[in-house]
Parts: structure tokens; sequence; C-alpha cells
């Protein structure tokens, strides 16, 4: 264990079970859990008790002599009934957790998480904070990935912007996909559930304990499948109204007005910054790309050719191919990003392309 | 086959006329020779799926980002399984099928001869279809050896590539399957009936009819996403009215019998070496043929236990909860067979003893894994974890894997006429059995505490149990690389092998010399 210390990180100690849960259900399944774990081990010890007991009594070498006996229908009978009620015995328990599990009916607060290749989203459906929605996207430094800086303690278990609910209160999730099949999974809180393109799916949680309680994507859904944590920061409900509050007025702040003109200097801050949550894992922060799979942008025929191409790729994705729709930013960010990508990295086209420009395309 | 260089008719096999050099393994019909280029063949793949393992856990060694970038690990992730599954694993077993079942049930070769030999001949041309792959533009389908839409619609011509080879290993898969069947239908020698088919044989008719029913229900999935990468199809599309979650439902129709077909024939050499090294006649023979019969019919009515999350009905969790469970009764009733075969014998433990106990541990171990994954509200937790990693490496490696190596060493007298190096075969299994549960046992802990299943990189509180997985997983691929070693010394020389070296074995394969000759059982044999 000592080569292990020597890296000089503070970890945390080697967990053997699953987290630490904290809603009512989390306990349910670390109890079912351990029960079965537990059941099991028991017989696997009693079998195999058997078994090593014939390894060291009956050997050739200690000249046991074979007996001649093959079949017993008595025996056999017996260690298929057996297993049976044992399995009777499991099944009541698990059962009753799944009927809780699906009960997703009067919900406090509702939240519509969005998979995005690579980052979640969130919008506040129904009850306190309705209206909210932001981009949750991983926050740990490149650097640290490629292990140019020393990693922090979240290391990829961080994000700019937390999902916060309050504690108590009986949250509904609702998954969905924006290009592929993702998965929305906090351990600590016991909610696994695939977000599927196309279709709604649903789970929810009660959280008993404040904290902040950190989940990642489940399903491999493509290059980045490592780098979209999710986190969630239970708050009391004093700390959430708050948060509601100062979350709506920023949000009102930084609406855009989608009917102004924009200079070039004025929109390409604004995309390099779209650019950087969106665009840069495939197409990389410098434009060059990773081709053939994510080609370069620099000296690209779309970024250099008309406008309308380049739009309708962001707003419609691109078949076959790993490019997908970015059609959930606004207007203006799509205009800020396009117009970075034409005046960037040597690409010098000095043209300006409009948030009117998109609204136009979209209809 | 028909048109043989030099046109001769070789209709009849005769020795004197066969060609020699390349082309007596090129246009060979014998199933000994078939037989032994499958087990070479499952051997190469298993050394390449294995390569790539290994880079896998050196990705993992440490968190961060140092040997391979995220879109080729997830190339690696994704051959890996398929190489090792559909290259590896299955051809292996079905190398022993043809080397061991003829001589088995006292036939003089499989029932279709050159069917026999084409089926084995499509596997190169699907292992380079597969491998090359990684050197296209775009590189390998990189989706996971599920192959899940829309995430498999994004990738390049490498995702095409490999659902060719998906087709292609299915067709031979299906070839060998008839002719196995048909072979045992019809050639047993005389007296043989089907309740004294040694157990090897019964699990074999099985997993072949396993093969024939779902192989084509892989091969009409994989051909769905075809047509909506390249012909506009929208079967697992929204948009278009299709649905991703109808692809996980016919994949895993034939994922869960894949599991069977995998673990089944393992069951079956199993079956064969415990009871001669016991030397004790198999434990409950007739309950061992119902109990596999139950698991291959129980394998087509659970196969979205492995979709707990994609949101089903409460019904349908919980009935497929319920179906699931049920598999412990029949396997627990096959453990429980063979360890009551162990029970008062005069056991030895040359090394195909020490991999069949390992089997029965370790496969053991996988099995309550899987109990516990049964439990719906469980599995939501720990689906796509390394939980579930853990455990089918347990039922596949030391299942599939250690069962291979058990039927390997016990038949190799047979094949080559020598005693293996009994000293470097115990060093095998040694070495095998602590680094696999180095690699593997620590994965559990891993997904329990929530780490996710194919991420090139993990947070720090993963750190110690990925380093301890990795080192185990260097020591386990090195350890294979004895195996070889045996195998050459066994081929080149070493102690002359009577026709039955095993004092404790039965069984017509037993009664030929060893090495077996070239054609066996030319009149059959009277079995009493």
């Amino acid at each position: 264990m000592g080569l292990f210390l020597l890296s000089g990180v503070a970890r945390a100690e080697m967990k053997l079970n699953l987290q630490e849960p904290i809603t009512a259900l989390g306990r349910d399944v670390y109890d079912l859990h351990l029960l079965m774990t537990i059941v099991c081990g028991v017989i696997f010890v009693a079998v195999f008790g058997v078994m090593f007991w014939s390894v060291f009594v009956h050997r050739k070498s200690a000249g046991y002599k074979a007996a001649t006996f093959h079949e017993s229908t008595t025996v056999e009978i017996l260690w298929t009934i057996v297993p049976v009620f044992i399995l009777l015995g499991m099944a009541w328990p698990a059962t009753k957790t799944i009927l809780a599990m699906r009960d997703t009916t009067n919900a406090d607060i509702t939240i519509k998480v969005t998979g995005y290749q690579w980052k979640w989203g969130y919008d506040y459906l129904k009850g306190e904070g309705e209206g909210i929605n932001f981009v949750s996207t991983l926050s740990t430094p490149q650097p640290q990935v490629r292990n140019e800086a020393p990693k922090g303690e979240n290391y990829l278990l961080e994000v700019d912007n937390e999902l916060v609910v309050p504690v108590g209160k009986k949250i509904r999730i609702l998954t969905t996909a924006n290009d592929v099949i993702h998965a929305w999974w906090v351990p600590a809180l016991a909610v696994k559930q695939d977000a599927i393109p196309g279709f709604i799916r649903d789970t929810w949680f009660r959280a008993e304990k404040t904290g902040t309680y950190r989940g990642q994507c489940a399903e491999l859904c493509g290059k980045e499948h490592g780098y979209m944590p999710i986190v969630v920061k239970i708050v009391t409900e004093e700390e959430y109204a708050v948060w509601v509050d100062g979350k709506k007025k920023a949000m009102a702040a930084a609406a855009d007005d989608p009917n102004k003109m924009y200079l070039v200097e004025e929109l390409t801050p604004r995309g390099e910054k779209v650019f950087a949550a969106n665009c840069a894992a495939c197409h990389q922060a410098n434009g060059q790309g990773l081709p053939p799979a994510f080609p370069a942008l620099v000296g690209s025929k779309v970024v250099l050719g008309p406008q309308d191409g380049q739009i309708d790729i962001l707003l419609h994705g691109k078949t076959g191919t790993a490019m997908a729709a970015f059609k959930h930013l606004s207007d203006t960010e799509l205009a800020a990003v396009i117009t970075y990508t034409r005046n960037s990295w040597g690409n010098a086209t000095g043209e300006v392309v409009q948030p009117s420009d998109i609204k136009v395309a979209r209809e | 086959m028909a048109a043989i260089p030099g046109g001769a008719d070789h209709a009849h096999d005769h020795d004197h006329h066969q060609p020699t050099g390349i082309m007596r393994w090129v246009t060979t019909t014998n199933h000994k020779d078939i037989g032994s280029m499958y087990l070479w063949f499952s051997f190469a793949m298993f050394l390449v799926g294995g390569v790539m393992a290994l880079v896998i856990r050196a990705e993992l060694f440490e968190p961060g980002l140092q040997v391979v970038d995220p879109d080729r690990f997830n190339q690696m992730t994704t051959l890996h399984g398929l190489i090792m599954v559909f290259g590896a694993i299955m051809p292996a077993f079905v190398g022993f099928a043809n080397w061991m079942i003829p001589l088995m049930i006292g036939a003089s070769d499989m029932a279709f001869a050159r069917m026999n030999n084409w089926s084995f001949w499509l596997l190169p041309p699907a292992a380079i279809l597969l491998t090359s792959s990684l050197l296209v533009p775009g590189g390998a389908a990189a989706s996971g050896w599920t192959l899940y839409p829309p995430l498999t619609v994004q990738m390049g011509i490498g995702m095409d590539m490999a659902i060719f080879a998906v087709h292609i290993l299915g067709i031979s898969s299906i070839m060998g399957s008839i002719n196995i069947v048909t072979t045992l239908l019809n050639m047993r020698a005389p007296g043989m009936t089907l309740m004294k088919m040694p157990l090897f044989c019964w699990t074999w008719l099985i997993t072949a009819y396993l093969v024939i029913a779902v192989m084509p229900v892989l091969a009409g999935a994989v051909t769905m996403i075809l047509t909506d990468r390249h012909f506009g199809t929208s079967f697992f599309n929204a948009a278009g009215g299709g649905d991703p979650v109808l692809y996980q439902h016919i994949f895993w129709f034939f994922g869960h019998p894949e599991v069977y077909i995998i673990a089944i024939p393992a069951f079956g050499v199993v079956s064969q070496v415990i009871p001669a090294f016991s030397r004790k006649p198999l434990f409950g023979y007739a309950s061992m043929v119902y109990a596999t019969s139950s698991i291959a019919i129980l394998s087509f009515i659970v196969w979205a236990h492995h979709m707990y999350t994609v949101g089903m009905p409460v019904a349908g969790q919980l009935y497929f909860m319920f179906a699931t469970m049920l598999i412990a009764i029949p396997t627990g009733v096959k453990v429980f067979n063979w360890v009551a075969t162990m029970w008062r014998g005069s056991l030895s433990f040359e090394t195909p003893m020490l991999f069949s106990i390992g089997f029965l541990f370790l496969f053991t171990l996988g099995g309550f894994s899987g109990l516990v994954l049964s439990m719906t509200a469980v599995d939501i937790q720990l689906h796509d974890s390394y939980y579930v990693v853990a455990h089918f490496h347990y039922v596949m490696v030391a299942g599939a894997l250690f069962s291979a190596y058990a039927g390997a060493y016990y038949w190799l007298p047979k094949w080559t006429g020598h005693m293996y190096d009994e000293k470097l075969g115990k060093l095998h299994f040694w070495l095998s059995i602590v680094f696999f549960n180095m690699t593997f046992f620590v994965q559990h802990f891993l997904g329990l505490a929530g780490m996710p299943r194919r991420i090139p990189d993990y947070s720090l509180q993963f750190a110690e149990f990925n380093m301890i997985s990795s080192i185990g997983a260097f020591g386990f691929g090195l350890s294979q690389l004895v195996f070889l070693v045996v195998v050459l010394k066994c081929i080149k020389g070493g102690e002359k092998a009577s026709a039955k070296p095993w004092d404790g074995a039965e069984g017509l394969e037993w009664t030929v010399p060893s090495p077996a000759p070239h054609h066996t059982f030319e009149t059959p044999p009277v079995f009493k």
C-alpha cells in the first residue's frame, strides 16, 4: 500500500460499499444490497466450505478411496426447493423498494434534465424556481487532465453551474437528450435514469441532508463521456429562495435583445466563451480540430463559405458525423460563435452574423 | 471446395492425396485440423483483445490522460469486447466442439465437413475487418460492444466495418452450430442414446440451438443500424418515428442468450474434467441436462434486466427481476452437482482440475454478483458501473476462459500425444487466479463507490483501486504467455501420452491412441 501513499494527493479512504445515501429510498437500496451481499456470502461460505472440506480430506494423495454414488433424488429436490424460498425472501423487500422508486407523483419541484454531448442542461419546469434554466459544464481545467497541473480535490466532479434544490422536497427529474443516450446518475441520491433523445423519462428524490453531491453521466455518449459530471447542491428552503431570486435577476440581466445589431469586436469575446463551452472539445481551442473525425475550422470551406451553410449546420447538425445540432443555444450565442469562428485563428472574413440572421434561419 | 487445385476429386479425404503446406490447412475438411485452427485463431484473438485490455488498464492506471485520447480509449473498449466475445471465447469452444464431439460420440467427422472448413475460414476476414478498422479515418467503432444507437449512427466507416464483421462472425457461428446439431443428432455411435452422451455434447447441443436462435436477431439489429446510417431509415431515431430503446430490446434479446452461449459449453468442459479427477461419476447427470436446458430457455425471457434504467413500466421491472432471479435455481443445481461430484471422490489436482475448481469458485462469485444485480433497485445504482464490469469478467474470464484452459490441459495429451509440463501448467493456474482477482475483485468496490464504466479518466477517490486493478491486469496478461509456452513445449515433445493418460477419465475419446490419428472411428464403435 506504501506505493499508493506516495502519490502525494490527499484522497478519500478506499470505500468498500455504496456511497452513504441521503434519501429514504437510497437507504432501502443500501440495506437491500447489504442484505443480498450477506445472504450470498453465507451461501458461498457454506457451499465452498463443503467443497474445500472435500479438497482437503477426499484426496487421492491421502489414500482416500472414491465412493460410487452419482445421484440422489431427495437431495436434488431439496436443493432446488430451498433456493426458491431464499429467493422469495429476497424478492419481497426488493419489490417494495421498486414500487416506491417508481412513484413520481406529487412532486414539489419538477426539473427537466437534458443531456448534450457533453454537458447537462437544466430547466426548472414547475414549482419554486419555475423558469430558471442553465447549462452545466465540467469546470476542471484542461491542464489538470493533461497532467500539467496538480489535480484538485474534486477533479472531474466539478461544474460551472450546479443544480440547486431544497432539502426535504420531492424533486421530480424528467430526463431527455439532444443527441445520443446519456444517463443522469447521482449515487448519493440513489438516482440513475437514462436520458433518451426524443423521449422523456422520469425519476425522483427527496434529499434529507444539505450538502453537495456529485455524480456522472453513466451511459457511453461519445468521446467526452467521462467529462460530463453532475453536481447537485442541496440547500435549506431559505437558501433556495435566495438562490432562485438571485438566479432570476441574473438571467434577466443576461437576457439578450435579439434585435440588437452587433459589431465584430462585440460578438467575438462572447463567441469565444460559447466556443470553449460547446465546440472546443472536438474542434479544439485553436480551431485545428482532430481530423478526420473532428475537422479543423481554420481554413474550413464551411466557415469561410456562405453564412447560411454554417448557420444550417449549427442549427441542425450534420447527419452521419459527430456534429450535433446546437439549436438549444440562443440566437445571440449562435451568432457570436459563428462570428468568432469566422474571425479567429487566421480566418479573417470580417463578417458579422447577427442574432436576427439566426432567427430568420430558424424559421 | 469442389475445385481443389490440381483438379482431382477430393470428395474422399484420402491421406495420400492431401495437399501439403498452407493448402493443407486452407482445404482441410478434417475436424481435427479445423478444431486446431479454431483453437489457434481464438488464442491469437485472445492476445489481440488482451493487448487492448492492457491499453485500457494502462490509461486507467492513474487519473489524468496519459496513454490514449478518449476517442481511442472508446475504440479500445469496443474492440476488446467484440474481439473477446466473438473472436476469442466463441471460436475457442467451437474448436473444442470440432475436436472432441466426433471423438466423444464415435463419429468419423463432423456432419458437414466442407461447411466446417468454410465456417472457420470466415473468421480471419472478420478479424482483419475488426482490427484494421483502427486504421481507417475516424478510427474503429467507439460505441461499446453493445453498439447502442444513436451513438453508432455518428461513427465513421469503422462502424460499418464492425457491422460487416459481426455479420460474418454470425454466419460462421450459425454454420458451426448447424453442423454440431446435425452431428450430435445423427452420428452417435450405436448404443449411445441422447441421455448417455457425455455432458460436454449435451451442453453444445443446447448452445448450438441458442446460437441458431439469436445470431440472426443480432444480425437484424446491426443491419437496422446500417440502414439508419446510410439509407435514411429511422428505426432508432425518434425524429423519424423510431425509438433508440427498440435497439436495446433487440440487442439484449440476442445478448442475454449470448451470455449462456459462452457459459454453457464451459459448464460442459468442467462437467468432463471434475469427474475425471474426482475418480467418481458426475453427480446428477440427468438433472445437469435439465438444469442446462432450463437456463437456456430462461435466457430468452430475461433480456430487459440489462435495461432497468431506460425507463420501463414498474410491471416490466418486476417481471424481469423475478424471471432473472429464477435463473439462480438451475445454476445453483449445477454448482451443487459439481460439489457433490467431488464429495467423497478421490481427488487429485492436476492443472485441468485446478482450473475447474478455479472456475467453480469464481464463476459462483460472478453468479452471486449477478443475483445482486438482478434486484432492480440495486441494479439501478450499479448499472453501467464498474460493479457490472467486475461481474461479467468473473463470468466470462473466470467462467469461460478458465474452463477453456481446463479443457485445453485435459485434452492436450490427446491432441499432441505428449504430456504437458505439469509444473508450468500449475504456475499458469496460480498466476492467473491471483492476478485475475487482483484485477477484478477491486472493481466491485469501484462500482459501488460510483465509478461509471467506459471512462478514460476518473476522479481521485477511485485512484487506489484502479492502480491495483491495472497492476493485476498486466500480471494476468503476462501470465497467459506461460500457457503459450506450455502448448508449444507440449507439441514439440515431452513424455509420451498413453491413450488414456488420466486414470479417472471416461469416454470414447480415450479409446483412440494419443495423438488421435488423422482419421478415427471410420467404423463406429459400439457404445454400451
